[in-house]
């Protein structure tokens, strides 16, 4: 419980931070280009390693289970442009389908 | 130019606080499976106001990976924040508190939103939707960990598999660009390479590594 606490306290003050560079820190000043370059990519990189460690993680090995279904429902709802909420639910579903079946 | 009014940012995004809201119920619901309790959950959504970080944060610490790790993925995840407050400095007048205040409210719907056509920003349009959309998320967070709790077993649910999803459905949008893409992929190789011989958390952290492809010039 305390871990949770820690994390909240560290990465409210993280974001904070960083929401304040160009207005207070800054003062109105603009970033690198290179730098800009790079931190536009943290996103896009960050995203695709959860996506990985969240589908196919386990404790130091790669687990393959109904998770994989769920990202496989995820896409094809991503495909028929549905929205976040609802990719999310579809990904929910069909895992708890595929557990409860097999 | 027609001169704006808070109220005009705060009815224009209406519509989208609505999606925020049930995302953060989303957001809510998934802290409870990954063990934050729910005023914990909602402390995170008044302090933080960024959900793809909330998300990787409580994910993260779901799994195991530890304070550091979780703590550092949201930070990486917010570094987005240094550049989009940069491109609307012009707009926070004041004292250094007002501002840091102010610039709070900067979330990528209300800075998408501030944005007019001719590539400037619009204070009021930007405070207005800002402000809606923190009490939609702060909000949406409390009912949905309230809400949660009444749910049952998070992995019958089938909660474990939301959160891929959840980043995958974040992460499609990123990719505009041929350097995102390889970014993506890079990204998401180091982590796949990383996940049997490393701690929970470290595969991610390293997978950061690969926006070092955005230092060469385009």
């Amino acid at each position: 419980m305390t871990e949770t606490w820690v994390v909240i306290g560290l990465v409210g003050a993280a974001t904070v931070t960083l929401k304040s560079v160009g207005p207070v820190l800054l003062g109105g000043r603009p970033l690198p280009t290179r730098l800009a370059g790079v931190v536009s990519l943290l996103a896009p990189a960050l995203l695709a390693a959860l996506v990985v460690t969240q589908v196919v993680g386990g404790d130091e090995e790669i687990v393959l289970d109904a998770r994989l279904v769920g990202l496989a429902a995820a896409i094809v709802a991503l495909l028929l442009r549905a929205p976040l909420l609802l990719v999310v639910i579809v990904a929910a579903v069909a895992t708890a389908a595929v557990r409860l079946l097999v | 130019m027609s001169r704006t009014r808070y109220r005009d940012g705060a009815r224009a995004i209406v519509p989208i606080a609505l999606a925020a809201a049930a995302f953060a119920a989303s957001f809510g619901v998934l802290a409870r499976a990954a063990g934050i309790e729910p005023v914990a959950a909602t402390v995170m959504s008044a302090t933080t106001f960024a959900g793809s970080a909330q998300f990787a944060a409580a994910s993260i610490l779901g799994t195991g990976g530890g304070v550091a790790a979780a703590v550092l993925a949201a930070a990486l995840l917010n570094a987005r924040y240094a550049p989009i407050s940069v491109s609307v400095a012009s707009l926070f007048e004041g004292s250094p508190l007002r501002r840091l205040v102010e610039s709070q409210l900067i979330v990528d719907e209300s800075w998408a939103l501030s944005r007019r056509p001719d590539g400037r920003f619009d204070r009021h349009l930007l405070i207005g939707a800002g402000v809606v959309l923190y009490v939609c998320w702060v909000g949406g967070t409390a009912v949905g960990a309230i809400g949660g709790e009444a749910l049952g077993d998070p992995a019958s649910l089938g909660l474990d598999a939301a959160f891929p999803a959840l980043f995958l459905a974040l992460l499609v949008p990123q990719v505009r660009s041929r350097r995102a893409l390889a970014a993506a992929l890079a990204g998401g190789a180091i982590a796949l390479v990383l996940l049997p011989f490393t701690p929970a958390g470290v595969p991610i952290i390293a997978a950061s590594a690969a926006c070092l492809i955005g230092w060469s010039r385009p």
